[in-house]
């Protein structure tokens, strides 16, 4: 299948990559570009394991074919530490033990880094709605929550 | 040992990052789908669309004619592997089963189960020829109820499966019966003042972690292979895919991979044999990841099961007898967990009279795998919600009636041996003292409220470890085992190390290593690894220290028993007052004889029961039949917790599976016998906003067979809330409700039967 060129800013890079038509964003990161912290969990946009933010928006790269990505500024899990200072949200995930398996956590962070950067200020029900495209197996989401209550309030400077 | 209760920690019960926590926020940490290697191949498989099949040909020419394909195989193309069975820690084995469970070689037993596989340059390739495989099928009448499937004319799975009185081989599904009994039956019942029977229905559920399964195999010439995967067991999964390939386990390094949850799910093999028989018919390393509705379709759930509790009580509210009946969906090979659901269906009570039944049941549907406390959720929807009613029945408090029943030290287990030490009562206790039973039932407007509480037991398992402790030239140690981390556990072994040889636990450095760099160990399963790793990382850092003392001894000159070893300082008060910090010891490690490094094997008996009991509360809609979880609190003996944050984790990550569980997940087949709810979207799992909090209340009740008294913790909180929630749902109604999942028509049809 011939493929297409694409150009596009991953993690504040301009990066350029050739793929099929078919493939989705979330193949094209992890197989082409090689960000493989974005997961795959079910590719029908139920888990939200491979969310990324695109154009600030989080986005299931599942349902995103690669091609679409042209013009767009992706965030995935590798972006959001500065460096090696962890985000507030990496830092208080890790404080608050709120991932057990880790295999959602990345998806949970750019979900949550999405919220937080529209909403900095989140209620508990705010933080449980915007979070409930993303599902974790392991911790009930309690740990999840606090974390992110937590990551909010050092942000503010509370 | 026995005097851990006074014993003060330094690391052991502290909540340090965990070990792997940076890698695991920032995306480095590899999973299995993360592996490439140079020339990869993809692999896909095709799959059964029907329950139940005989397969008269397979023609595989359009396939291999697809450009990009490199091997398309079939059973043909793997060993045949004759009867038997075979020891693989919590659960048996049975290598030609499990062979024919990876792929079909005559029949088809579900939908979904493997018939060939492809391997080509990319994923899309392979699974585009897979669809041109074609497969001539002679459909054949299906069963998927275990009650039907007993019947004498239900359609055989496997024939001659049963033996008859002759020895001869028989035709039946039930694969296998047990019975635990003792007391008298009769007069227990006679005894009684109440005597409640129900019969319960509960649906196949899966383990729902959210890494698909995946494998990538790289077969060599010399025979040597590699197999990167996803695995609860690096042992485990080399030990099966030997049996599958028929190949010496020495043959196949597997380098376990970090795993997105398993919850027993992922002890089972499934793509690991196939990768690396594709690998070995195109030379070339083969990946394979599996499809969501494949997870759902065609790996392994949990069953569901029919099950019979009859249990009566004097007026005092003493169980005078119980009788359990349970038939567990083994799915299309045998080896359901109904023997560890009968194991601890009414473990939590003091009963002289007691039968319990357990049948493993074939069905075509999906060979069963363990699921958190396998089993004994089940078991416990129907015995808890009983003894609910009984105490209801009596006009006792249900919590008093399960502290007027309990076991404690000394009482019979249903299988027969006795408990030792644990902590059933104290959860009772503690749940009596939580804030959440003492407080008032929520109101919420237009809806019928309601608490539930109920208990829970799982044995927990120890099962073979090993593990070496090797102190760095700066001080710190590093810790290598075999068991794989799904929850923390590389953390609590490390903090374990760290305890015994006066270190941080951030000094040590915990790895998880492949089958050829570490002994034997066993799966992560039955709660084991804190309990049973853990100390074969206490012995072997015991080992450390007794090396270290010797040295320090060795440069003092004198005996390594004058030698004392406190606040990571030796010391010896003979010849002068020497010490030396353990980080100064490790530097002059090169002139006191080399290095130091411990080791240990173990296979643990101490296993410390664990118990939960469970408080929720509940709100009923009862026009929609939807049921929230208004306040959820978990009370557990964890015996001693070495990390309590992880702990409270597997709890509430436990309760949270044990609610979706009761309110929302099923598999739900069609007439064709095919699964129709293949997706997230309909394989309804807890979310974020389906939850509250989940309050804990650590009960630490030691347990004196582990040198720093852990129990496992993992299982059992999944074992109460179905159960817990049933009752609330009662008390809110009114309405008992006896079938899983209590979901939205279930519970609006009972109440609905109820109000006539």
């Amino acid at each position: 299948m011939k493929k297409v060129h694409v150009q596009t800013t991953v993690n504040g890079e301009e990066t350029e990559f050739l793929c099929e038509p078919r493939q989705s964003l979330l193949e094209v990161l992890r197989d082409v570009v090689g960000y493989t912290g974005t997961k795959e969990g079910c590719l029908t946009g139920d888990c939200g394991a491979c969310s990324v933010i695109m154009d600030g928006r989080p986005t299931d790269s599942c349902l995103v074919l690669g091609v679409e990505a042209e013009g767009k500024d992706i965030t995935t899990v590798e972006g959001l530490a500065d460096g090696d200072t962890l985000h507030p949200l990496q830092k208080k995930f890790l404080e608050h033990a709120a991932l057990q398996c880790g295999i959602c956590t990345p998806g949970f962070l750019v979900t949550s880094k999405a919220l937080l950067d529209r909403n900095p200020n989140p209620t508990e029900h705010e933080i449980r709605y915007a979070l409930a495209g993303n599902l974790c197996r392991c911790t009930g989401y309690d740990k999840i929550v606090r974390a992110v209550q937590d990551a909010a309030a050092e942000m503010q400077g509370r | 040992m026995a005097t851990q209760q006074e014993h003060k920690f330094k690391v052991i019960g502290t909540r340090p990052i965990r070990h792997d926590g940076v890698d695991k926020v920032t995306g480095r940490a590899q999973y299995g789908a993360d592996v490439s290697l140079a020339g990869l191949l993809h692999g896909k498989v095709l799959r059964s669309p029907h329950a139940h099949a005989r397969i008269k040909s397979i023609d595989t020419a359009a396939a291999k004619a697809v450009p990009g394909v490199k091997a398309v195989l079939t059973a043909q193309d793997f060993p045949e592997i004759g009867p038997g069975m075979a020891a693989m820690g919590e659960l048996p084995i049975n290598p030609q089963h499990l062979s024919l469970n990876c792929i079909a070689r005559d029949k088809v037993l579900y939908d979904g189960h493997v018939v060939a596989a492809v391997a080509a340059t990319s994923p899309h390739i392979a699974e585009e020829a897979a669809k041109l495989i074609k497969v001539d099928y002679e459909v054949l009448p299906h069963v998927q109820s275990v009650v039907e499937a007993m019947d004498d004319k239900a359609p055989i799975l496997i024939p001659g499966l049963g033996k008859g009185e002759d020895g001869e081989p028989t035709d039946t599904n039930v694969a296998n019966h047990l019975q635990f009994a003792r007391g008298d039956l009769a007069e227990g019942f006679a005894a009684a003042e109440v005597v409640i029977e129900r019969e319960f229905d509960t649906s196949m559920v899966h383990q729902g972690y959210i890494e698909p399964h995946n494998a990538v195999a790289q077969y060599s010439s010399d025979g040597q292979s590699t197999i990167w995967v996803s695995t609860q067991g690096a042992f485990t999964a080399r030990d099966q895919t030997a049996f599958v390939l028929d190949m010496p386990p020495s043959k196949i390094k597997v380098i376990p991979a970090e795993i997105g949850g398993g919850f027993g799910g992922k002890i089972p093999i499934y793509y690991e044999p196939v990768a690396l028989m594709l690998s070995k018919h195109t030379g070339k390393p083969v990946k394979m990841v599996m499809s969501r509705a494949d997870v759902l379709k065609a790996t392994g759930p949990t069953p569901g099961s029919h099950i019979k509790v009859k249990m009566g009580a004097d007026k005092d509210g003493k169980i005078t007898a119980a009788e359990v009946w349970m038939a567990y969906e083994a799915g299309g090979f045998p080896g359901s967990p109904v023997g560890a659901g009968c194991m601890c269906v009414i473990a939590p009570y003091d009963i002289e009279n007691l039968q319990i039944d357990g049948y493993d049941v074939l069905v075509n549907k999906p060979k069963t795998a363990a699921y958190r406390a396998p089993g004994a959720t089940n078991a416990a929807m129907g015995s808890e919600t009983v003894i609910d009613e009984l105490a209801e029945k009596l006009g006792i408090d249900p919590l008093e009636f399960r502290r007027i029943n309990g076991a404690k030290e000394g009482t019979a287990q249903p299988a027969g041996p006795k408990f030792g030490q644990i902590g059933f009562l104290e959860t009772l206790e503690a749940a009596k003292d939580s804030d959440h039973f003492k407080s008032e039932l929520p109101q919420v407007e237009g809806r019928r409220v309601g608490r539930g509480l109920a208990s829970g037991f799982w044995f927990n398992a120890g099962f073979q470890s090993s593990a070496t402790v090797a102190i760095n030239s700066d001080g710190t140690a590093n810790v290598v085992t075999g068991s794989t981390d799904i929850g923390g556990t590389r953390t609590s072994c490390a903090m374990i190390a760290a305890e015994v040889l006066g270190l941080k636990a951030e000094e040590v450095h915990p790895v998880v290593a492949d089958t050829e760099s570490i002994g034997h160990t066993d799966m992560t399963g039955g709660s084991r690894v804190t309990f049973a790793t853990g100390t074969a990382v206490y012995e072997a850092a015991q080992d450390v220290l007794k090396q270290l003392k010797e040295r320090a001894a060795k440069s003092w000159k004198v005996d390594a028993d004058k030698v004392v070893f406190q606040d990571g300082v030796f010391s010896c008060t003979e010849n002068g007052n020497e010490s030396l910090s353990l980080k100064e010891l490790a530097g002059k490690l090169p002139r006191t004889g080399g290095p130091v490094a411990g080791r240990a094997s173990v296979n643990p008996r101490g296993v410390g029961p664990g118990f939960a009991t469970h408080v929720v509360d509940v709100a009923v809609d009862e026009e929609t039949g939807k049921v929230d979880v208004l306040r959820y609190t978990a009370v557990q003996d964890v015996g001693k917790a070495v990390h309590p944050s992880y702990v409270e984790g597997q709890m509430q990550g436990g309760v949270a599976q044990g609610v979706g569980w009761a309110l929302n997940e099923e598999y739900v087949y069609g007439e064709d016998g095919c699964m129709q709810n293949t997706g997230f979207l309909d394989y309804r799992m807890p979310t974020c906003l389906d939850l509250p909090m989940i309050e804990t209340v650590l009960v630490e009740v030691p347990n004196p067979g582990h040198p720093v008294g852990v129990r496992g913790v993992g299982e059992v909180p999944i074992v109460p809330p179905p159960a817990a929630i049933a009752n609330a749902i009662y008390n809110a109604t009114g309405v008992r409700m006896l079938d899983l999942p209590m979901s939205p028509p279930r519970v609006t049809k009972a109440i609905l039967e109820k109000n006539g």
